[in-house]
């Protein structure tokens, strides 16, 4: 999405005009319906053409504490989060000091006037609102005003950064799907607010921001939507979950979109969606259900898997084809519920006790969330085993840009099912004996019946003790061997299957390996350290275990930087561990506060370590 | 020649892999019924699947219905694992085999929470009081004040899985005795066609961890205190009910299941209405201070309680795991109304004006 800047002006002119490049801030309380008027913000910059991305910083909490929507406006489409707000719009009595501390010099800031912060910054250009009194002549019912209050904001933004009043009218039909009333109601206070703005206040700061078209064709979306999306055309059939911030809506949309979209005419559902009583049950469920023959899956985050690791162990040894989402946030622990991180990296990689390897896919943008979505279902069910897509709060919960969703292009991959009719065409093809794990095409990847395949000689009795070949018990060391190196083969060349790295550069000889939303921070990073002289390749791993591109890199570089958000380093680590003979070449790029990375962290870490 | 049943097959095509539990283990006389039931009902053992978690208990499944599939899966687990196979193929009967300690410890959430959801299941929990893979530890159901060679005596209350599932809203609870056969394959029956989830315990004793006669578990205590709710009749649909022998009024009980199935009740000393749960409940309690095995069917809800394929809405004409990708991913055209209209567009030249 990243748009080459243009060389910048030699020299700037004294009034200077920053136009589409800075960002917003708003701080509210949480449970105020600030959302809303953030979200209308966003679209409408959105709309006039405006590269936008929205960050929600929230607590782990229901009313009452502060939040932060930050709002990034980028005509280079460079969207990853920034450490500097250049505009701060202060809600919230608690935090009103450290909010106007945020402001780089020069800046603005827009305070509710009933908040009264003790002594304005002289570097800051402040403007004053007189929120609760339009939103008091709103003529909204008094349980609707604080609601409505936060609309103050958006009309005097507009008028501060010209913002079309067309565009949030669309902004505001879209969010309340067209009820009129409230549109109406909410229109009304942004466009008196834009005139009182208009009447009122002197506009002494530099921002604006200026239609462009770099987002035409293009929608907004967060990534557990996209997920949920791209589940239900990968033909999901069985959902069970447990609610844990931060996948709980990707699980309740899917739900959403499943009694829309999945009831046939007669009223009967071609799904079934369970909310469980725990993760244990939910991971159980799934891998019963997968078990069964239904596209089955599960949403969670790092809690909910660490419950559900004993399962994952049995579904990796059983073949049972199930997929996991794993919405990530900040852990160990309970850790923060509401903030993002990419650490469950290796732990879900090796989940289980005992030798397991599991299957990873990195969405790094709602497109991937989508496609993950539906493609999941075919890799599991082709390589007969749990598949996790490994999502984080950043992608689940953020509103993100991104191309209309696209149809899955392929057919669904049932894998190697044999249904009553199959099996005998099977044995006499084959010229042996079915047998659930015996492995004949050399895949490693043996065939499955599933129950209410009736024919006689199709069942066979699953378990996570061991078994050989025809699924009988057995502790025979010498069959233990065979079948876990046999399962060990079919993920070495199940990688076929999984979604390959994404490479770009001009072929030199530092690297950039990264993976899911820390890619968002990537093209300005490398436009950052082109202008430090570092020009850089880069490699985006989308899907664990490792493809061969991931080692020719390794090998084509003499510095290879791994950026990820967690403190350890955890993919640099698996990739030490992959590939010893190039295990001094990689240096790590780690960081985890909660926060996704910002480009001038993973530039200024790079360019520190190339000194 | 073997006795052959209306379906053609014979008892030994009801059979499993040799069973490696111990001579006596109360589990194999419940595989025995289990088996002697369905081939009496003349149920094909392709319509089954078996279900287990961990334990002597859920090895069980392994030593029956080898024509079945079946999942012997995580330690306590079972009710979750059951929960989401079923749904696949509303067509086939479940039966769950579990224990003491896999129902009543690890799993005893999932076991409430199943009770709650009424899957159609039979639901076995073979009781036995002891840990036996592990070597004789206390199990939840162990009554307070059993003594056990390396672990002295247990200082607490036990789990009662009967009153747990009578508390949990189970639409059918009962209980036997693994020495009781001619009872314990007459609820199986019942259980196998009851419409929701069964839970039947079972005390099935354990020869080698915990049959001491003064054991609550062991065969001698059961045999003598067994106390008989009622004399246990099952009638399957397709038979008339033939009433042997007049009786009194209030002497005997007729329970018409979903199916137009039949389960008779004799009274034994007093009358008992199986469906009224405060009175199962009742039952229990007087049960543990006469110390006596209350054994039969406990309660019975035979209708107005959905089950939970009802409540997912799943089709009866074909099941799920049989649905093909013209039936589960829906058309082009629904991606692209959701993309139109549920997705917010970025620049639009008439908003722009340009």
């Amino acid at each position: 999405m990243a748009l080459k800047p243009a060389p910048e002006p030699a020299s700037a002119p004294a009034a200077r005009e920053v136009v589409n490049d800075f960002s917003i801030t708003v701080a509210t309380i949480n449970g105020t319906g600030s959302q809303t008027s953030n979200l209308t913000i966003l679209r409408a910059l959105f709309r006039m053409g405006i590269p936008v991305s929205g960050k929600n910083i929230f607590p782990s909490n229901i009313q009452g504490l502060p939040t932060w929507y930050t709002i990034r406006v980028n005509k280079h489409g460079f969207l990853a989060r920034r450490d500097e707000h250049e505009i701060v719009i202060a809600m919230n009595p608690a935090t009103v000091h450290d909010d106007m501390n945020k402001v780089v010099p020069g800046g603005v800031f827009l305070y509710a006037d009933h908040i009264r912060p003790q002594g304005l910054r002289e570097d800051v250009i402040a403007y004053s609102m007189p929120v609760n009194r339009l939103a008091r002549e709103s003529g909204a019912p008094p349980r609707l005003r604080d609601y409505v209050a936060n609309m103050v904001y958006v009309g005097v933004l507009a008028y501060l950064l010209g913002i079309d009043l067309e565009a949030i009218r669309a902004a505001l039909d879209f969010h309340f799907r067209g009820k009129a009333k409230a549109v109406e109601l909410n229109d009304s206070v942004v466009r008196a607010a834009f005139r009182w703005a208009e009447e009122h206040l002197e506009k002494r700061d530099p921002y604006r921001v200026a239609p462009m078209e770099a987002t035409q064709g293009l929608i907004l979306s967060d990534g557990n939507t996209a997920a949920a999306l791209g589940a239900l055309f990968g033909g999901v059939q069985f959902v069970s979950w447990y609610p844990i911030t931060p996948s709980t809506d990707l699980a309740e949309t899917l739900e959403h979109y499943l009694r829309r979209y999945r009831v046939r005419p007669d009223g009967k559902h071609t799904f079934a969606v369970i909310q469980a009583e725990d993760e244990l049950a939910a991971i159980n469920m799934a891998i019963g259900a997968g078990w069964a023959g239904l596209r089955a899956m599960t949403a969670t985050s790092g809690p909910g898997l660490s419950l559900m690791t004993e399962a994952i162990g049995l579904a990796y040894y059983a073949e049972v084809p199930v997929v996991v989402w794993d919405v990530q946030r900040v852990g160990p622990s309970t850790g923060l519920p509401t903030r993002t991180q990419q650490g469950d990296i290796l732990f879900i990689h090796f989940a289980s006790h005992g030798d397991t390897e599991h299957i990873l896919l990195f969405p790094a943008n709602i497109n991937e969330a989508f496609e993950f979505g539906w493609r999941a279902f075919d890799i599991a069910e082709r390589l007969q085993a749990p598949v996790f897509v490994m999502s984080d709060l950043d992608l689940g919960m953020n509103h993100w840009m991104g191309q209309p969703f696209a149809y899955p292009d392929q057919d669904m991959d049932r894998g190697k099912v044999l249904w009553e009719e199959d099996l005998e065409r099977w044995e006499q093809e084959k010229g042996v004996p079915w047998g659930r794990y015996l492995d004949v095409d050399g895949d490693g990847i043996p065939y499955r019946t599933v129950m209410g395949n009736r024919r006689p000689g199709a069942s066979y009795f699953t378990r996570g003790t061991g078994h050989d070949e025809y699924a009988r018990y057995t502790e025979d060391p010498e069959v233990w061997h065979r079948m876990v190196h046999r399962i060990k083969k079919k993920y070495r060349l199940g990688r076929k299957y999984l979604p390959r790295p994404v490479e770009d550069g001009p072929g030199t000889e530092v690297g950039i390996i990264a993976y899911g939303t820390t890619d968002a921070a990537m093209p300005e990073a490398r436009y950052l350290l082109e202008h430090k002289g570092i020009a850089t390749d880069y490699l985006r791993i989308r899907a664990l275990p490792f493809h061969d591109e991931v080692g020719d890199f390794l090998a084509r570089h003499r510095a290879v930087y791994v950026v990820e958000a967690n403190r350890d380093g955890q993919m640099a680590m698996l990739l030490r561990m992959h590939y010893p003979q190039w295990a001094t070449r990689i240096h790590s790029v780690a960081r985890t506060d909660g926060l996704p990375l910002t480009a001038t962290f993973i530039a200024d870490s790079i360019a520190g370590q190339e000194g | 020649m073997a006795r052959t049943n209306a379906i053609g097959l014979t008892k030994a095509d009801y059979k499993g892999a040799p069973t490696t539990l111990c001579q006596g283990c109360g589990h194999n006389s419940i595989l025995s019924q289990i088996i002697a039931a369905l081939f009496e009902m003349n149920v094909r053992p392709e319509d089954v699947v078996k279900f287990s978690g961990i334990g002597c208990s859920s090895k069980a499944p392994t030593y029956m219905l080898s024509r079945s599939f079946g999942f012997n899966g995580l330690h306590g687990r079972m009710p979750a694992l059951a929960t989401g196979a079923l749904v696949a193929d509303i067509t086939l009967k479940g039966i769950g085999m579990s224990g003491d300690g896999d129902t009543a410890s690890i799993g005893m959430g999932h076991f409430k929470h199943v009770l709650r959801r009424n899957l159609p299941l039979v639901y076995i929990v073979a009781n036995n009081g002891v840990y036996g893979l592990t070597k004789g530890q206390f199990a939840p159901t162990a009554e307070k004040g059993l003594t056990l060679k390396r672990h002295g005596t247990n200082p607490y209350m036990p789990v009662d899985v009967c009153m747990e599932a009578l508390a949990g809203g189970a639409t059918f609870v009962a209980r036997s005795f693994a020495g009781d056969p001619k009872q314990l394959k007459a609820l199986i029956k019942a259980a196998f066609h009851h419409n929701g989830l069964a839970v039947i315990d079972v005390v099935s004793p354990c020869v080698t961890f915990n049959n001491e006669p003064s054991a609550h578990y062991s065969y001698g205590w059961a045999r003598d205190h067994e106390a008989p709710l009622h004399r246990l009749d099952f009638i399957p649909p397709e038979e008339e009910i033939l009433l042997d022998k007049p009786m009194e009024p209030g002497e005997r009980r007729v329970i018409r299941l979903h199916d137009g199935s039949v389960v008779v009740l004799e009274q034994v000393d007093r009358d008992y209405d199986p469906t009224d749960r405060f009175a199962a409940m009742r039952a229990l309690e007087e049960s543990y201070r006469r110390e006596v095995l209350l054994t039969g069917l406990l309660y019975i809800e035979t209708e107005g309680r959905e089950n939970l394929f009802q409540v997912l809405n799943l089709p009866e004409d074909k099941p799920l795991n049989r649905m093909t990708q013209e039936e589960l991913r829906p058309a082009a055209s629904v991606l692209e109304e959701i993309n139109a209209k549920d997705m917010f567009h970025g620049a639009d030249v008439r908003v722009n004006g340009r």
